[in-house]
């Protein structure tokens, strides 16, 4: 009998060697509009994008180091770090221990000392157990110490939801991030985004919370030779429109601007036009492009997967009401994840999203396509 | 003393002596995978220096750190027939039931991380088949074996894993995060460290019960079980302080199977040896074999004892490896399958415990076959039950937010929102 259920434990492990990488695979999401785009220009993973930005500061300035859970040896757990150990050595790829308060408080006090640190957390879910650290030290002492200590620490790792983790593992920490004085919060969606993001918070004098996305680790962009030049940096605070429209503004970041691109393809064969913005940064948010999208399409639907309440979209609806009130022709529709924590039971989990359709939904009703919102608002 | 060499004073009296005996390199080694640990950094160079002291170095520093908080000697060690045979029930039901969750995971059923448990059954049968159904068991995200052993049944467990609405968690927890209030499971947490503070918050409240609501009869004890890894992080011992500050009725099980996902315990940790954390903060501290369930179910029974007698907390560190990857989606590349693995491997304590029934003459082949027939059933049957069970239906998915949902996801009708089938029609926020 031990021999029939050995040879069953044979026969599983020799699936399991499909290994992480198939597993991602498995969780691919929606594919990137951008794939239509000409195939003369290079095309880059996010993944790669990511790894090729760390590598490449590290080789530009010593100061800068990785720290952090599984990021050397193991290549680290999303292979985001992969080969640098073997390029840098383990005094600047640091393996840590499991304590993230730790190795996050660690990280400022290096900063302190003009060191560059960029502390991986395995997943942002993580960093609630460094929280302390990121706000209080991290995010507070220039200003305690009246501009005299800054801290020049970039905090990156994986947020928001992933697929099939459940409550703990699963949620967006741009709301949390974003509304605390002293940090800077970056969403990349693409490649391009993320090599130049992520150059940029390095080379930044503030603490840098850099949030990707899992799902989007595998994706492939199109990158021109610019974006792969060494010197390429994206100025932080600036959204990219990532398609021009004139009937309705949708503001989308991380993940979602790939749905909200999606929708928009949707939305053009029933004859709307719609503008997506990729926020790139929460934080400082680009009030300006924002704005100026409203006002152009007097329309805007907001996306995000965060909960609702205190969200980004909340902020961005503040920003429009206060800015460009007079514009709206429409009342303003904030998508985002359900105000429950994640499910873990896939049909539940899809709907606690956004999918593809409620952006279109949404944008059809703020173009009175069809009836307004329904039971919700009641 | 063998691979039990039960670190406390106390000299844990021979078991049988008819279980196989322990090969001269391992009995001879603190942690297994101490040879094959590379020293490819300046870091990890440094530490194995520091920790290449011979193993009599290392014996007389154990004896000088030991604290004078004693473990009482186990009165009786035997295992009668009816507990062996339940014991090996309960091992084999382990294995069995996680060895169905991979098929299971492959064939798409179950999503997300699934971490599985084997090679380690000896600690969790070995310690929770002593508890009572009050006592509570806090687990981590490899929790699916700690809920079995603690009498969840394992259709509940599986349809759980399925997304399923008779899961244990009505779909909504998922593979790391098992509850039953009936049965005390308090968790399934994903985080590390952060199931220990709420174990020893339920430790608490036994002694908080006895002394301040005069419930002299509660004696309720909390085995709150963790790995190596999570031995580093400061959770713990905020909580092995504050533990034996008061006493409280807690067993600190560490599982100790070497790794960290693929962080090796020794780059890990600057002393290797997590049961002397204990007499620094008050508490006995113990090593065991975690790859026999009759050495752990020895000072199982003395540190459950010890506690229910209002006793105080102990820490045990079970020395065990797991036979898979971290989980289902780690490739598990830096483990050295020719020694670390094969190694373990042939220490399987499904196979060893079997190998002692049989020689010691408390079971039969035939009964122990009569067992594992027994356990495929009931897997199989968790299988076709979790698969015919119905997914949650879309009203499922704002309940159980609040105790007191008034003001959350509730309409003016006093029903729930998502009840309406059009909720979530252009926005999921409800
Ligand atoms: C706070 C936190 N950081 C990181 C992780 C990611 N993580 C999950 S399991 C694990 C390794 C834990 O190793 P160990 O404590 O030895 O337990 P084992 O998996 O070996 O049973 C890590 C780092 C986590 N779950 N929580
Ligand atoms: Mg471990």
């Amino acid at each position: 009998m031990l021999g029939i259920l050995r040879q069953k434990v044979g026969g599983a492990t020799g699936l399991s060697s499909q290994g992480l990488g198939n597993h991602m695979l498995r969780l691919r999401p929606v594919t990137s509009a951008l794939r239509n785009y000409s195939s003369a220009t290079k095309e880059m993973t996010v993944r790669d994008a990511l790894n090729s930005a760390l590598d490449e500061e590290m080789a530009a300035d010593p100061n800068v180091f990785v720290m952090g859970e599984e990021v050397g040896e193991y290549q680290g757990a999303y292979k985001i770090t992969k080969g640098l150990l073997d390029k840098y050595g383990p005094e600047r790829v640091v393996d840590t221990p499991i304590t993230e308060a730790g190795f996050a408080g660690i990280g400022v006090g290096a900063a302190y000392h003009g060191l560059r640190p960029v502390i991986e957390f395995m997943t942002f879910n993580f960093s609630m157990q460094a929280i302390d650290h990121i706000i209080n030290s991290a995010a507070k002492s220039n200003y305690m110490s009246a501009g005299k200590i800054n801290v020049p620490i970039v905090f990156r790792g994986p947020n928001g939801p992933a697929a099939g983790v459940g409550a703990q593992h699963s949620q967006c920490y741009g709301g949390w991030y974003g509304s605390v004085p002293g940090l800077k919060v970056l969403v990349p969606y693409s490649s391009e985004d993320a090599r130049g993001l992520l150059k940029s918070a390095i080379r930044d004098p503030d603490p840098v919370v850099f949030l990707e996305n899992e799902l989007l680790y595998g994706e492939s962009f199109p990158v021109s030779a610019e974006v792969l030049d060494s010197s390429f940096c994206l100025p932080i605070g600036k959204a990219k429109i990532e398609r021009e429209g004139k009937d309705v503004t949708i503001t989308a970041f991380s993940k979602m601007v790939g749905y909200a691109l999606k929708a928009a393809e949707i939305l053009e064969k029933e004859g709307i036009n719609a503008e997506v913005i990729n926020l790139r940064s929460i934080r400082p948010l680009d009030r300006a492009t924002i704005n100026a999208s409203v006002r152009k399409t007097n329309r805007l639907v907001t996306v995000e997967e965060g909960f609702p309440q205190h969200g980004i979209g909340a902020e961005i609806c503040a920003s429009v009401v206060e800015d460009s009130f007079g514009y709206l022709d429409a009342p303003v529709e904030r998508i985002a994840g359900a105000d429950v924590p994640t499910p873990y039971a896939a049909n539940l989990e899809r709907m606690a999203f956004p999918q593809i359709e409620d952006i279109v939904r949404a944008a059809k009703r703020v173009c009175y396509r069809s009836a307004p919102i329904s039971a919700t608002a009641s | 003393m063998g691979l039990a060499r039960a670190i406390q004073p106390l000299p844990l009296p021979p078991l049988a002596d008819s279980r196989p005996k322990p090969t001269a390199t391992a009995s001879s080694l603190f942690l297994g995978s101490t040879r094959t640990l590379r020293p490819s950094n300046t870091f990890a160079r440094t530490h194995t220096r520091t920790r290449s002291i011979s193993s009599a170095q290392r014996r007389s520093a154990v004896a000088a750190n030991v604290s004078d908080v004693k473990l009482k000697p186990a009165t009786n060690l035997l295992l009668t027939k009816e507990e062996a045979l339940e014991v090996y029930e309960d091992m084999i039901l382990g294995r069995v039931f996680e060895d169905m969750c991979a098929q299971m995971y492959y064939r798409g059923k179950m999503f997300g991380f699934v971490h599985l448990y084997n090679g380690q059954e000896a600690v969790s049968s070995g310690f929770i088949k002593l508890l009572k159904k009050e006592d509570s068991v806090v687990s981590t995200y490899r929790d699916h074996v700690h809920a079995l052993s603690k009498g969840v049944p394992a259709r509940a467990v599986m349809s759980e894993l399925f997304g399923k609405t008779t899961g244990c968690c009505r779909g909504q927890g998922g593979s790391m995060h098992m509850f039953s209030s009936e049965y005390n499971v308090l968790g399934g947490f994903a985080f590390i460290g952060e199931g220990i503070p709420v174990a020893t918050g339920a430790a608490f409240t036994s002694k908080y019960k006895r002394e301040v609501l005069k419930e002299a009869d509660c004696d309720h004890v909390t085995l709150a079980f963790f790995g190596d890894g999570t031995a580093n992080n400061g959770q713990f011992f905020e909580c092995l302080n504050m533990a034996a500050l008061w006493k409280l009725p807690i067993i600190f099980v560490v599982e100790n199977n070497l790794w960290a996902i693929g962080m090796s315990h020794l780059r890990a940790t600057s002393d290797p040896e997590i049961w002397k954390k204990g007499p620094a903060f008050g508490m006995p501290g113990v090593h065991v074999d975690g790859m026999d369930v009759l050495k752990v179910r020895e000072v199982a029974q003395e540190a459950i004892g010890r506690a229910r007698r209002g006793e105080g907390p102990t820490l045990v560190e079970c020395e065990t490896y797991r036979f898979r990857g971290h989980s289902l989606a780690d490739p598990d590349e830096l483990r050295d399958p020719g020694d670390e693995k094969a190694r373990y491997a042939a220490r399987d304590p499904i196979t060893q415990f079997k190998k002692h029934l049989i020689e010691s003459k408390l079971a039969n082949e035939a009964e122990l076959k009569a067992i594992e027939k027994k356990i495929e059933e009931v897997v199989e049957e968790a299988v076709e039950f979790a698969d015919a069970s119905p997914a949650p239906s879309r009203s499922q998915l704002l309940e159980n937010v609040f105790a007191d949902p008034r003001g959350f996801g509730i309409g003016p009708d006093g029903r729930y929102r998502c009840e309406d089938p059009k909720f979530t029609e252009g926005t999921a926020q409800v």
